[in-house]
């Protein structure tokens, strides 16, 4: 086994007295949220790091088994914050998977959309402030604002700028028009000369270079072993990507590539980061023209998604169809069944772990956060490095502190 | 060759369950079994990632015979191909067998088990408690604990500034 007492002995050994021990957090700028590191230093040199996680635990999972289906996703919301509607479209993804719903064409698309809108704001954070705790201002506030146009198309489809509760059973809350698509239009037309410019800023920059290239090495095989996903696994070159390999949603019918690296550090963590903004642009450019018409949700007679409100109000059938829904003696069952549902989240692999009992709620609603998994190979890629870099490989593997803790 | 026919293969008389849930393949191994099978899986069937490990309390669930399921999800990276294990423990004292010889991912998922179920993880170097705080005696997400708590966090030792 790789980890033996010995280790600690020997720590503890009188003659090692000269090593420090630093505590890092639990409110520190570079640790983004409350999280807690303690470091042993040798000089400079991270000889042992310790994270102390659970500041932000709140017992999500348990409040999964008394919301349901629809209600949950408020909090599923609250998980990655960076990008919440991924969350909310993984988590209805696996809850229609156990119910068996097959989405409508165009509600298949407007998921896709949002879904690489959020990868986008993902990564434009995790770039903005991994430059900003290097030192690099400009690219930080350049993001941004492609991050304040981002949270406008969201309000304008859902009405809500950051936690939008915006994806249903079967379907998505409201239907979007053309302005929300000319919105979109704007944004990509825009987005391309920041992103140029952000990779001059970067990509070339030596002191940017320096603090990144080399540090924090994942290799091939610890990244497969320590189950690490999304672009991390990607900059250490394993070729996996959900949306290629296990498609979802309107995948299949896009042309893109999966970005990946060789180098395993942060600085190809941030490249990967990097051109899979591009690689998104192109998915969204695709779906926005191609928008099919028709429905948006499915249709109200399975009894699983709530009617239109015009419905609800001026028919008596819409009346007694939103009442079948929402009360919870006449909701309908989900299969006495397990599933595991994954998407590829902008973090990595989320997955849903949901056990049905009958009801119309989750016995059980696991959540296999992204960040959760890699924040357990922070110790290791940290060790022997400066003290420095931890701010460097903290921002490179993106922990989203409410999605660790749950 | 499927991870299924590998398993009939190799473990003929095991007592493995298998079955599919949409685009799910389950297999259900006695807790006797379960390093022999995982073990198998990895080296044999090319399971090289451990993609999660959790757990269901089944004191609620109708007609259920055991108190826990654990459940490991594991991935072929190489072929895509996914395989959802399954095995049950009981009270009084859930224990398993560690994955962490194996895979290393299982460090914090089975910390996180033992966490908020209580299912001790033999072999693991390093099983303590990971979200809840150190001083907490029971297990949250059994279903025996109420959702509201028990009051624990009103009851935290509280540290004044002239004790700090």
């Amino acid at each position: 086994m790789p980890f033996q007492v010995s280790d600690l002995a020997e720590l503890d050994a009188p003659e090692k007295e000269y090593l420090w021990t630093l505590n890092f957090g639990p409110q520190h700028p570079a640790t983004h949220t409350t999280l807690r590191l303690v470091l042993t230093l040798d000089g400079e040199r991270v000889v042992k790091a310790v994270p102390y996680i659970g500041y932000l635990h709140s017992g999500f999972e348990k409040l999964g088994e008394d919301l349901d289906f629809n209600q949950y996703v408020t909090i599923v919301d609250r998980m990655n914050y960076i990008s919440p509607l991924a969350n909310e479209i993984a988590w209805h993804h696996a809850v229609e998977k156990l119910l068996d719903i097959e989405l409508t064409p165009r509600c298949k698309y407007i998921r896709t959309i949002l879904a690489e809108i959020m990868r986008i704001q993902d990564h434009l954070l995790n770039v903005g402030t991994c430059a900003l705790d290097l030192g690099g201002f400009t690219a930080f506030l350049y993001f941004f604002t492609l991050r304040e146009q981002i949270y406008d198309i969201v309000e304008s489809a859902s009405g809500q700028r950051f936690h939008t509760s915006y994806t249903r059973v079967g379907g998505v809350m409201f239907d979007v028009d053309n302005a929300w698509v000319d919105k979109i239009r704007a944004f990509c037309k825009g987005f391309r000369p920041v992103h140029e410019e952000v990779h001059k800023l970067l990509t070339r920059n030596r002191i940017f270079i320096e603090r990144v290239q080399g540090v924090g090495f994942l290799s091939k095989e610890d990244a497969i072993n320590k189950g690490v996903t999304g672009p991390l696994a990607r900059a250490s070159g394993v070729l996996r990507d959900i949306r290629k390999d296990e498609p979802y949603l309107a995948y299949p019918d896009f042309d893109f590539k999966v970005v990946a690296a060789k180098s395993g550090d942060c600085y190809g963590r941030y490249l990967v980061r990097m051109a899979e903004m591009m690689e998104s642009l192109k998915i969204i450019e695709q779906a926005m023209e191609n928008i099919p018409a028709g429905p948006i949700n499915v249709d109200p007679e399975t009894k699983a998604v709530i009617p239109a409100k015009p419905a609800v109000y001026r028919s008596i059938e819409g009346l007694i169809q939103h009442f079948e829904v929402i009360m919870p003696n006449r909701q309908a069952g989900s299969p006495r069944e397990e599933i595991y549902a994954a998407t590829e989240s902008p973090n990595g692999e989320l997955g849903f772990y949901i056990a049905g009992d009958g009801s119309w709620k989750a016995y059980r609603a696991r959540c296999r956060p992204p960040s959760y998994i890699h924040f357990a190979t922070f110790p290791d890629m940290i060790k022997d490095h400066q003290l420095s870099d931890v701010v460097a490989v903290l921002g490179s593997i993106n922990i989203i502190a409410a999605e660790l803790d749950r | 060759m499927s991870h299924q026919e590998l398993l009939q293969t190799r473990f003929p008389a095991a007592g493995l369950v298998f079955s599919d849930f949409r685009d799910n393949h389950r297999v259900q191994v006695p807790k006797e079994r379960l390093v022999e099978v995982l073990t198998c899986l990895k080296t044999e069937g090319g399971f090289d990632m451990l993609v999660d490990i959790t757990a269901v309390d089944y004191l609620e669930y109708e007609d259920a015979d055991d108190r826990f399921g654990v459940v490991y999800v594991l991935l072929n990276t190489s072929t895509g191909e996914r395989t959802i294990v399954k095995t049950f423990v009981n009270d009084p004292d859930p224990t398993l067998p560690s994955m962490y010889p194996l895979w290393k991912s299982a460090d914090w998922t089975e910390r996180e088990v033992y966490d908020m179920f209580g299912i001790k993880f033999e072999g693991h170097p390093d099983l303590r408690r990971i979200l809840m705080p150190d001083e907490f005696t029971t297990f949250p997400l059994r279903k025996d604990y109420p959702l509201k708590g028990r009051g624990e966090r009103h009851n935290f030792p509280v540290i004044t500034r002239s004790e700090s």
